[in-house]
């Protein structure tokens, strides 16, 4: 097993190149050095000279890929490409391209992001499940349908639509809970509150329909069959076999995100001026701070590789059947 | 089923209500522990304090005076640094007073011999200005760990050990704070900061035609090495140029090249405040940058507050400066302003609020949800919360809506220095050049494009068209009939009148565009925009755009872009039409006028030109005016300048927005100064009213949670029934 | 000519996919094997009824995808004798529904208003100004008092529905002799048979749906000529255009994707499955690399990249409509690199299990080429898989786009969309009194579009899908 993982752990390391030269290539393609230090510098009142000083400043005054001018290495080396992704592998992000060390950002900023994600996860899970096993025992029938109905609107309402309409609810009329804003330790669980409820909502559209499926097409399975020839009740053909069979594939699809839960949410984050992840890289985009973004894709890169080896490993913790090789 | 099973299964059923009302009551009982309102974002011991409460969207970039120049920016440094002088708080038309400095500057000119020259001798005739500033003595900067000494009186922490950073992470964590007085030297260094290379302040270019040797000294502190951080400090302290001379203690020269009277405005700005080395060099140190400490997170002034809590990723706290100097306010305003009760404060020390607290708030509807709960102080009002705060009476005059005046919310309205216009590019074949054809074109289009509309469809009437480059406020601007532009606008029964749509159309024609079709080869005219769409409204402001054009028979092709690509269009001159602005850096037609001056193009000169006006006359007349003293003679050569580009034409002259405000009743001396960045020192509040209002406006309202319960009981049962039933039916 | 057609990227798109599935149909039709779940399909309440909704849909998307350029009127003194064009690219849709695109208002009106939603300065004919809210120029403008509209929209409903039903009534006719004739009884006997609920495909539930769609479209579109059934925009767009021009973008992004995306990852994950070894390794390289970065990311690099691109060839894109379409396009083409990838990986799956079956290995055995088997063996017995894919993601897509255009990386802003309207409403719902419209209309036209191919979905599956076949 610790084989098979180390591996995996070097199998990472071409797919890592292979982000970070695709980040690289399109992020470069929409935005010039030049446009960047325009960006940087400011509207008004800026020179050429200004624009050329602050690129050499930051390293942005090389060839990106390849350095016909250099001898030997060097011509892969001294390149924009290979100064700036080298360091991302031993996590040293650097410092953004306004000054702030990136890694202190993210590690600051990781935890709010978790905050939230992981009760809206939780919570999600407990709830869809149940409802989506509550839809299964009456499949084929109005409640079934009536609830498809309803899961299909749930899923077609924006995001956005929640987060607003609890604002307003919970926060503006009813007052219960802060609008927005975070805080650290215990003073911060207000703060949870609302856009704990709001993401759990959001979810449960898309979220239910998905174990509705996964437990409809484990109902269709022989042993099913079997288990109710034997004269089992419903209810426990349901727990007993259904879930406990379609758990295989709910847990490693809970697996798989569980790394990238540090990544945050972008909405939400916006709204509920939560200082996590999500809100970061958007506005790294927004604001073209290369540095930052291309530090996220390849955090949430490993993040996601890491998801798929925990995937795997909770396949073989699952169902002793499969073997990893 | 047998009755065992039964019972088994309410006594679970039990037990988890019972769990669910023991943490609901923990919970409850964690969050009103004390008599608060439940939706209070802040900490429990902030409520009566004498702290403003206020928030900012985006981190800002640089709190360094010598590259700051955005607006949110200057939010902050402009209550830490002070520069020599300021603007007056109350008096109108803008007056320069001293801030830093003991007493105005003295201005001498002298011709190319070096001799002296009266004041009012011809521009021409200057070779060079001198301007003597003298720093008010006994002036003492923020505690700040740069200028802590031990008890040597030598610097405690300018030479720290590797390793002697090791558990600091804020400026707070070091264990001494000193101060030191403020002198001439500081306010030296900081103008030869101005021209470091590796600081990129944004004024090094204009800064580098005006001040003596300026752009030299640019280029021999270019040989500077990047990696060795305090060598850079120590050279920069230890260059002299001819520009600055320290002549004693407290006395500084500026020597700049020929007359440039408009260098007093500049001295009211951050970049010349003044920075002690020390700070420099403290920050230099190996660590501190991977630590976030640095000039552009913890800026070190001598003004009324300094920066105690800086965490960009979530709230940032302005605390008063125990050194400061002290000042009073203001006794003297506008007829009118003590009958407003603004000068009721007057002669009054400041500041009075002794802590602000600006929380991250990167949306506009909580951020307004919160002002109305009185979480924030004060507020703007966006695009759409505008209906339910605002209301027009029959007059056109702006009141408050009937819910926020019963909450006693306060309206403040004010003409902002700045102008936003569509412009033409010049250098377009179609649209822009000297001919007459295109000419005409332009002033069709102008007379068609109805800013009135704009204004009030997506300003909601927050704004004021715009006659000429100049807004109200700044010299030169003409109000009433002499203030129009006769070629779109008639002055009927003492009120300007759009000209009609059928004068476009006939201008049209005399074009040569008949129905907006091209004469000579009867292809219909299609013109472009360049458009930079970024948010939920542009779709419908697009969409005006284009139905403005559509009404003289104009195809306008939408090219919507990024930011970037639309900059370098504008920078390369292949843009046709777009929309711009420009906010005044100072209260002089100077600044409005010179985005028109020809030597200025962007495409040719990199200058602030963006439509690449030329017109020689024009010129002329900018590089007289812009050296005389405001007066009769500025007035006409004004007049006659803003006829020549209404002639001409190259900006739709669209409009100046008009900045509503709103503040609690526990909010005073708020009054619009839209030149002044520092007005935070005026302010008072009264936080014993606020805590009071807060508690009264922001009662939880619980009914909802128990008809919350009640609704998942009700469907809860009803799928328990439905389940046993279902059951039962299929085991028959 | 009086018109010019013009063809967009899209539209030949749309053309090839709807050749495509004519195609498939007229193939399916002769193979019996083919043919059965399609029965199934059609024997399904809810299919039949969805397939309905979503063939109106497709008629709207259809007509707005035929594009001309109408002539301009010769010219008094012109000195060209050639033809002109419009430079303003219209379609058939925008034709038809030519009074709603043009009567636009100044700003906000409410559905059936006959006055703007906020006030103005009304200058009153003895030169006092009054603010009020004004008349609106085209809603209800044909009314004398404003008060009587209620009857007015009562008696134009009334009898626009009567007409919709009185074409529904012809249609029935026409259905009944038809599958009366190939049935050999008398229409009369299949209109009872129909009524009774006594026919095997359920052509009752199909009319109802059609009955209740034609009187509610005879109802609208005898009011939309006098008021604006769903209100106007900040602008003063009628929103029932913009809406009903709305239902081409989303039914495009969610066809489209799927179909450019298909060749991909039906050649990439047939191989990676069949082939296995390297080919597979370096199949699964290339999309675990795609998988990992986020995908909002990638597509908004994408736009930005046309974006530049059309900056930089602006000359190729001379009216609005085509740099909509291209960038509709790319949307499409970047949203099927990001989500091709799950299909790749199903069809690799199958296919590994597919290749290790008897029939193939024999086939294998007897010496047939790889590239034989795959067409003979493999790609048919995946087909299924593709087809179930394609209808699941399709709903998907379609809400994708609302939430691209959040983050302005969704389709033009000038275009029409769904997710435009909504994005547009985000501000309108914080305003007071609340303009609730645009946002209502929006989400009733996709939530129908979304519920409807959702079920379609979901009866497509349990017919294709062997493994559920049967299954209670």
């Amino acid at each position: 097993m610790s084989a098979y993982i180390l591996r995996r752990l070097l199998y990472a390391i071409p797919i890592l190149i292979g982000v970070n030269l695709l980040t690289f290539v399109l992020f470069f393609v929409v935005n010039s050095p030049d446009d960047m230090a325009r960006m940087h510098l400011g509207e008004k009142r800026v020179t050429a000279e200004a624009v050329a000083a602050w690129k050499a400043d930051h390293g942005y005054d090389r060839p990106m890929l390849y350095n016909a001018e250099a001898e030997g290495l060097g011509r892969l080396t001294e390149t924009i490409f290979f100064d700036k992704s080298v360091r991302l592998f031993v996590f040293d992000f650097g410092s953004s391209d306004d000054g702030r060390d990136i890694g202190r950002d993210i590690a600051q900023r990781m935890w709010p992001s978790l905050a939230i994600a992981l009760p809206v996860l939780l919570v999600g899970l407990a709830f869809n499940i149940s409802y989506a096993l509550f839809i299964v025992f009456f499949r084929a029938t109005y409640v079934d349908l009536a609830s498809v109905v309803l899961l299909v609107t749930m899923m077609s309402i924006s995001g956005l639509f929640y987060i607003i309409g609890g604002q307003f609810l919970l926060g503006k009329l009813f007052q219960l809970v802060p609008i927005s804003g975070y805080d650290s330790g215990l003073a911060g669980l207000k703060f949870l509150v609302l856009p704990v409820i709001v993401g759990v909502i959001g979810g449960i559209g898309a979220g239910t329909r998905w174990y509705r499926t996964l437990f409809l097409e484990e109902i269709g399975r022989d042993y099913v069959r079997t288990a109710r020839a034997k004269g089992l009740g419903e209810r426990l053909v349901l727990f007993r076999h259904v879930l406990r069979n379609a758990l295989i594939p709910i847990l490693t699809g809970v697996v798989v995100v569980l790394p990238l839960l540090f990544m945050g949410s972008l909405i939400t984050e916006s709204f509920f001026a939560i200082p996590g992840l999500g809100s970061y890289t958007i506005d790294a985009i927004s604001n073209q701070d290369f540095a930052i973004v291309r530090s996220m894709v390849f955090l949430g890169a490993v993040l996601y590789i890491l998801g798929l080896i925990l995937t795997d490993i909770s396949y073989t913790l699952a169902d002793p059947r499969v073997r990893l090789q | 089923m047998p009755m065992v099973d039964k019972a088994a299964r309410w006594r679970v059923l039990w037990r988890g209500i019972r769990v669910v009302s023991v943490m609901s009551l923990l919970i409850a009982g964690l969050v009103a522990c004390d008599d608060r309102p439940w939706n209070d974002p802040y900490p429990r011991d902030t409520a009566t304090s004498n702290t403003l409460y206020s928030s900012f969207g985006e981190r800002p970039k640089h709190l360094d005076p010598a590259r700051s120049y955005t607006v949110n920016e200057n939010t902050f440094i402009a209550q830490i640094y002070e520069p020599p002088l300021q603007y007056h708080f109350l008096h109108r038309p803008y007056q320069l007073i001293p801030l830093a400095l003991a007493e105005m500057p003295r201005v001498r000119f002298y011709d190319a011999a070096g001799e002296p020259l009266p004041d009012d001798a011809p521009a021409a005739a200057i070779a060079r200005s001198e301007y003597e500033l003298h720093v008010r003595p006994g002036t003492r900067y923020q505690p700040h760990p740069a200028l802590a000494r031990d008890a040597e009186g030598a610097p405690r922490y300018l030479d720290l050990e590797p390793g002697a950073l090791a558990g600091i992470d804020t400026l707070g964590d070091f264990a001494e704070h000193g101060t030191r007085e403020l002198v001439a030297a500081d306010f030296a260094y900081q103008i030869k900061r101005l021209a470091a290379p590796w600081l990129h302040s944004p004024i090094n270019g204009v800064m580098g035609e005006h001040i003596l040797g300026f752009a030299a000294l640019g280029e021999r502190l270019e040989a500077a090495d990047p990696e060795q951080a305090r060598a850079r400090v120590a050279l920069l302290r230890d260059t002299e140029f001819e520009g600055v001379e320290v002549l004693d203690r407290y006395r500084l020269r500026i020597t700049l090249e020929g007359k440039y009277p408009q260098f007093s405005y500049w001295l009211a700005m951050p970049f010349f405040a003044p920075m002690p080395w020390e700070a420099e060099a403290f920050y230099a140190q190996p660590g501190m940058r991977e630590r976030n400490l640095m000039l552009d997170w913890y800026p070190v002034g001598t003004g009324p507050y300094m920066l105690t809590e800086n965490n960009p990723n979530l709230r940032m706290v302005l605390e008063r400066n125990p050194n400061f100097h002290g000042e009073r306010y203001p006794d003297s305003g506008m007829p009118g302003d003590r009958a407003a009760g603004i000068l009721d404060d007057a002669g009054a020390p400041l500041p009075f609020i002794d802590r602000v607290v600006y929380s991250l708030e990167k949306e506009s509807i909580p951020r307004w949800n919160k002002f109305l709960q009185g979480y924030y102080d004060f507020s703007g009002i966006s695009s759409d919360a505008f209906d339910q705060a605002v209301r027009v009476d029959a007059s056109g005059r702006p009141m408050l809506t009937e819910t926020l005046e019963a909450r006693g919310v306060e309206l403040m309205t004010a003409v902002e220095p700045t102008i936003f216009f569509m412009g033409f590019n010049m250098l377009d074949p179609v649209i822009g050049g000297e001919g007459q054809r295109a000419r005409l074109l332009r002033r069709a289009i102008s007379i068609a494009v109805d800013m009135e509309e704009f204004i009030s469809i997506f300003l909601n009437g927050r704004g004021v068209v715009a006659q000429s480059p100049l807004p109200p406020g700044i010299f030169g601007h003409r109000t009433g009939e002499a203030g129009i532009n006769p070629f779109v606008y008639r002055w009927e029964a003492g009120r300007a009148v759009r000209r009609s749509l059928d004068e476009a159309r006939t201008l049209m024609v005399q074009a040569g565009y008949p129905g907006g079709r091209d004469r000579d080869t009867g292809r219909a005219l299609t013109l472009n925009y360049e458009a930079v769409a970024t948010g939920p409204d542009d779709r419908a402001r697009l969409n005006w755009l284009r139905k403005q054009f559509a009404k003289l028979g104009i195809e306008l092709v939408i090219r919507s872009t990024d930011y970037n690509r639309f900059q370098d269009k504008i920078r390369n001159g292949t843009g046709q039409i777009f929309f711009w602005g420009w906010n005044a850096d100072y209260p002089d037609p100077e600044n409005f006028l010179f985005l028109l001056y020809g030597p200025n193009g962007r495409v040719e000169h990199q200058g602030e030109n963006s439509v690449n006006y030329t017109n020689p006359e024009f010129d002329r007349l900018f590089e007289r005016m812009r050296n005389l003293e405001d007066g009769p003679e500025r007035q006409a050569l004004i007049d006659r300048m803003v006829e020549i580009a209404r002639t001409d034409a190259p900006w739709i002259w669209g409009f100046h927005p008009r900045a509503f405000s709103l503040y609690h009743r526990w909010y005073h001396n708020a009054y619009p100064n839209q030149m002044a960045n520092n007005t935070l020192k005026y302010r008072r509040i009264d936080p014993a009213l606020r805590a009071e209002l807060r508690r009264a406006w922001n009662q939880p309202v619980l009914w909802p949670l128990g008809a919350a319960a009640a609704v998942l009981l009700a469907l809860l049962l009803p799928a328990w029934w439905l389940v046993r039933r279902r059951e039962r039916s299929r085991a028959l | 000519m009086p018109l010019m057609p013009v063809v967009l990227w899209t539209d030949a798109l749309l053309y090839l996919l709807l050749a495509l599935l004519g195609g498939f149909a007229w193939h399916a039709a002769r193979h019996e094997h083919l043919r059965a779940p399609w029965r199934r399909v059609a024997r399904s309440r809810i299919g039949v009824v969805t397939l309905v909704v979503l063939g109106c849909y497709l008629l709207v998307a259809v007509l707005d995808s035929v594009h001309l350029r109408l002539r301009l009127a010769d010219q008094s003194g012109a000195t060209s004798a050639e033809t002109r064009y419009s430079p303003e690219v219209l379609s058939l849709l925008d034709l038809a529904l030519a009074g709603l695109r043009s009567q636009s208002e100044k700003t906000y009106s409410a559905p059936f208003a006959t006055h703007l939603y906020v006030k103005e300065a009304i200058e009153l004919p003895d030169g006092r100004v009054l603010r009020d809210y004004p008349r609106l120029v085209h809603g209800g403008a044909h009314l004398d008092d404003p008060a009587a509209r209620g009857l007015d929209i009562l008696w134009r409903g009334l009898l626009g529905a009567l007409l919709g039903l009185a074409l529904w009534g012809a249609i029935l006719f026409a259905l009944s002799a038809a599958l009366a004739r190939r049935r050999g009884i008398t229409p009369a006997l299949m209109r009872a048979r129909i009524k009774a609920g006594r026919t095997e495909v359920p052509w009752r539930a199909a009319l109802l749906t059609l009955a209740s769609i034609l009187a509610l479209g005879g109802a609208v579109a005898l009011l939309a000529g006098h008021y604006h059934v769903l209100g106007t925009d900040k602008v003063g767009e009628d929103v029932l255009y913009q809406a009903l021009k709305s239902v081409r973008t989303g039914l495009l992004i969610g066809t489209l994707t799927t179909l450019v995306m298909l060749p991909a990852a039906l050649l990439l994950g047939i191989m990676a499955g069949y082939f296995r070894g390297w080919v597979d390794d370096l199949i699964q390289y290339l999309y675990t690399t795609l998988n990992a970065i986020p995908g909002v990311l990638l597509i908004a690099a994408a736009v930005l990249m046309l974006q530049v691109y059309m900056s930089n060839h602006a000359e190729d894109f001379a009216s609005l409509v085509e740099r909509a379409d291209l960038r509709l396009l790319f949307l499409c083409l970047i949203l099927g690199v990001t989500s091709w990838t799950g299909l790749c990986r199903l069809l690799r799956g199958e296919t590994l299990k597919l290749r290790e079956s008897d029939y193939v290995q024999a086939a294998s055995a007897l010496g047939v080429g790889h590239f034989t088997i795959i067409g003979r063996h493999i790609l048919p017995n995946v087909m299924h898989i593709v087809l179930i894919t394609l209808v699941l993601d399709f709903s998907g897509l379609v809400l994708a786009e609302a939430v691209l255009s959040y983050v302005n990386i969704g389709v033009d802003p000038t275009m029409n969309s769904w997710g435009n309207m909504i994005n547009g409403a985000r501000l309108e719902l914080a305003r007071e009194p609340v303009v609730w419209w645009s946002l209502s209309a929006a989400f009733v036209f996709m939530f129908t579009l979304v519920l409807a191919a959702n079920l379609f979905a979901d009866v497509v599956r349990d017919a294709f899908d062997p493994r559920l076949r049967g299954a209670a």
